[in-house]
């Protein structure tokens, strides 16, 4: 206390002290009533006529953020370029983005606010299969259609529906396609398969592992981990068995760090990883260690595609960055969406077309050409043929990402189209035979 | 608290030695020796059980299927070859908990109150090591400057910051509500905890729009460098240089709270505030201490947490926090001494069931933390206030 302090001043200094302590619980009530605000104002607002919108949902936030802003960008960008197409007719088209933050919860409570919104017609998203299969459950109640950009697992189009879609490959063709690579050019012995126990990872180190074992080769463990820091119980049997090949089925957030200790633990195996691994943060945070690191994707190097040469131009101007992977698979998805939009206002004579009748409208289409090539969905909703990637990092440089070497492509028909081909030839045989 | 002091005074009864090299025994050599004799006990107890279970287990174990190995492996003598490297891995995440949960067990010896929001003083003190780091980089000295010194640098930061920062935490959360019912200022530490995650990574998206933040220990050699303990046994500096920071702290914490006149107070403050208060000892700053020296220890380990797993984001303290906690109880909550030997046995158990689960394919990995846990509960029926928890009589 001050020497100089007569009572009035002690009185007067908590008279301040309340004062403070007032404006700092104001302060906090309406910083709190902002934050409610914003909430608030992420929700959907009443459908209007003549307002179409499509949403997309990805993670914005969070450790995968970096593909899931790909994918936003990349629809935003095509609605940004082709939403003239639908305006023409005399509708606003706007985009909504959302975050599912990677978290099936926070989908599915997103998932129910796009499909209350009457004016949303389409979704982008996601890019987490374990996302992707509770949402789209919700989706598809309400027949709104759904394009996946990159969701890889068997389950998202084998349940039939007539609602979702993607424009990626299967995990089943893609562990395989890995697997072959690993048996015949890497010349494995033993393998070690992790995954982080989401639907994706799973299901892709499942198949990967499954291909495996088929060919000979010994799976000395298959291990789910949720760990996403400290992997010193994954890495130690890996090092008492120091396999030939350690194949983490997940995304590059969570692999990143484990290969990373498992390098300066000693580990000397090759690294492998499905098309979670695609993504620059992959060798910010994992460093050398990924360096020479082998992995399959769906989604090819935009330099594959002749048409994607503008759209990476395109992207750079408008957001500053370089294409991440999904970016170009958002974009042709979009403009999926927005030909079936077009086709389905033309269908109902210029009106507003039901959810449904969009859902039918990308259902049917036909050698559609985007900027990732031809597209046509077969009756599940799978492209009638994907192709899948092999590639190699080649540098710890996160801004070479880009420059990573193709090491071979195959190219492989999803299996409705694999049992059309060979009922076909079947056919023809018998015909032949007649 | 009680535990060091006891032996030390009855060691300096015995009057054999003189001044200095008395002082230097009690506070450092009985310490060290102290922590090593735990490391060791941990060490060859988990060692026993493990090449136990792996003699009893590789035969065919008729019956129990989850219990079944595959033919191809013989467990034994994976147990033998893993067994040092489990060890290793055991000590030094015994150590980053022991010293995060010495945080718990001071704040929760003082207050009897347990401070929730510390996992997350833990995490900003690895963002923290994190920001020296790049910034280190940034400025071209990563690769110039000596290896101790970014070392020093990053755990003075990380102990600056988060000192304050745990000081600022108690100011404005838990001092308005001392007197309040128990429940009261837990459930502010929980908020607290969920503000601090999300500040971080706002705070982290503004400044420099990224969520995951590793350490570019690529950029140092001396960190990756291996050293060959063994035939087959080899480590990294890093792990090293987490173990002896651990013991300096733990010696240092030790000096801190048994020699000097504020740690004194502290003790006076812990075993009664009132007669504390009564004595002349000013109770508010004491508590404002040791939630200062707590949140430095947390942020210490931050960044010997964040050197270990290479990889930061604002959601690491979580999971380490809560092991922690679980190391203070284990060890007896409100006992320095305890949460070292928690820490250590927790890390320890956590090695063992890590190293032995893979090859149950009936178990698997994911087993790891409920055969940890399990043993916890265990301990905790047959000693209820944890190893080396005293029952104290409620006081009249």
């Amino acid at each position: 206390m001050r020497l100089d302090s007569s009572p009035e001043s002690i009185i007067s200094q908590r008279v301040q002290e309340e004062t403070h302590m007032r404006m700092f619980k104001l302060f906090a009530v309406v910083a709190v009533l902002a934050l409610i605000g914003q909430v608030f104002a992420a929700a959907p607002v009443s459908a209007q006529d003549k307002v179409i919108k499509i949403a997309s949902q990805s993670p914005l936030s969070g450790g995968q953020s970096l593909l899931g802003t790909a994918i936003r960008n990349g629809a935003e960008l095509a609605i940004m370029q082709l939403g003239k197409q639908v305006e023409e007719l005399g509708f606003k088209l706007e985009f909504v983005p959302f975050d599912d933050q990677a978290t099936p919860d926070v989908g599915v409570a997103n998932a129910q606010n796009i499909v209350n919104d009457a004016a949303i017609l389409a979704v982008i998203g996601h890019l987490n299969s374990g996302v992707a299969l509770p949402s789209s459950e919700i989706y598809n109640r309400e027949n709104l259609v759904m394009i996946s950009p990159a969701n890889t697992n068997v389950r998202i189009t084998d349940r039939g529906y007539p609602t979702v879609n993607r424009v990626c490959g299967r995990d089943d063709a893609q562990g395989a396609a890995g697997a072959d690579y690993a048996v015949k050019e890497l010349k494995i012995k033993t393998a070690f398969v992790l995954h982080d126990k989401t639907a994706y990872g799973e299901g892709v180190a499942t198949f990967f592992a499954q291909a495996l074992e088929e060919a000979g080769v010994e799976v000395v463990g298959f291990e789910g981990t949720t760990e996403t820091a400290n992997f010193d119980a994954v890495i130690t049997p890996i090092l008492a068995q120091q396999p030939d090949l350690v194949y983490f089925g997940g995304i590059y957030n969570q692999a990143a760090v484990f290969f990373r200790q498992a390098r300066e633990k000693g580990v000397k195996s090759k690294f492998m990883g499905p098309d979670g691994m695609d993504s620059s943060d992959l060798v910010k945070i994992g460093g050398e260690a990924v360096v020479g690191m082998i992995y399959t994707t769906t989604a090819g190097p935009a330099s594959l595609y002749p048409a994607a040469a503008q759209f990476v131009e395109d992207y750079k101007k408008q957001f500053g960055a370089s294409p991440e992977a999904y970016a170009a698979e958002a974009y042709a998805a979009t403009q999926i969406v927005i030909n079936a939009l077009v086709k389905a206002i033309k269908e109902n004579k210029g009106e507003m077309p039901t959810r449904a009748q969009v859902a039918a409208a990308v259902r049917a289409t036909e050698d559609f050409e985007t900027v990732i090539g031809k597209i046509s969905f077969d009756a599940n909703g799978d492209p009638k043929v994907a192709t899948y990637y092999i590639l190699e990092v080649a540098s710890a440089d996160p801004e070479k990402w880009g420059e990573n070497p193709l090491i071979t492509s195959v190219q492989a028909p999803s299996p409705l189209t694999a049992k059309e081909m060979m009922d076909k030839e079947k056919m023809d045989e018998e015909k032949k035979d007649k | 608290m009680t535990a060091v002091p006891n032996l030390a005074s009855a060691l300096s009864r015995s009057r054999l030695l003189n001044g200095a090299a008395e002082w230097f025994l009690q506070y450092f050599l009985k310490p060290i020796g102290q922590i090593l004799l735990f490391a060791v006990i941990a060490g060859s107890s988990i060692s026993l059980l493990a090449l136990a279970v792996g003699f009893v287990l590789q035969t065919d174990w008729h019956g129990i299927d989850i219990l079944r190995v595959p033919a191809r492996i013989n467990l034994f003598e994976q147990v033998v070859r893993q067994l040092p490297n489990m060890l290793l891995d055991g000590i030094t995440i015994g150590f980053v908990y022991a010293v995060i949960a010495l945080g718990y067990t001071m704040v929760y010896g003082v207050l009897k109150f347990i401070n929730f929001a510390h996992s997350e003083i833990f995490m900003m003190g690895a963002v923290v090591g994190y920001e020296v780091m790049i910034r280190l980089r940034d400025g071209q000295l990563l690769s110039e400057l000596p290896p101790l010194v970014v070392i020093i640098l990053m755990i003075g930061a990380a102990m600056l910051v988060c000192g304050a920062a745990a000081v600022v935490v108690e100011r404005v959360a838990y001092k308005p509500l001392r007197g309040a019912p128990r429940l009261v200022p837990l459930i502010s530490a929980i908020g607290v905890s969920f503000f601090l995650t999300d500040f971080v990574r706002a705070f982290q998206a503004l400044n420099r729009n990224i969520f995951n933040m590793p350490y570019p220990t690529d950029l140092v050699p001396f960190f990756g460098a291996r050293i060959n303990i063994a035939e087959g046994l080899s480590t990294t500096n890093t792990t090293l240089i987490i173990i002896i920071s651990a013991i300096i702290m733990l010696v240092g914490l030790n000096y801190f709270v048994n020699a000097t006149k504020i740690g004194k107070a502290i003790r006076a403050v812990s075993q009664d505030q009132a007669t504390a208060s009564l004595m002349g000892i000013n109770v508010n700053l004491m508590i404002t201490i040791t939630f200062m020296v707590g949140g430095a220890l947390g942020g210490a380990a931050g960044v010997l947490y964040g050197l270990k797993t290479t990889n930061v984001t604002p959601y690491i303290g979580f999971i380490p926090g809560l092991k922690a906690f679980t190391a203070a109880v284990l060890g007896g909550i409100g006992n320095i001494t305890g949460a070292v030997l928690g820490g250590l046995l927790l890390g320890m158990l956590e090695a063992f069931f890590s190293a032995l689960l893979p090859y149950f394919p009936a178990l698997g990995l994911g087993y790891s933390d409920i055969f940890a846990f399990a043993v916890l509960i265990l301990v905790l029926l047959f000693r209820p206030t944890g190893l080396l928890g005293k029952k104290v009589d409620e006081k009249v």
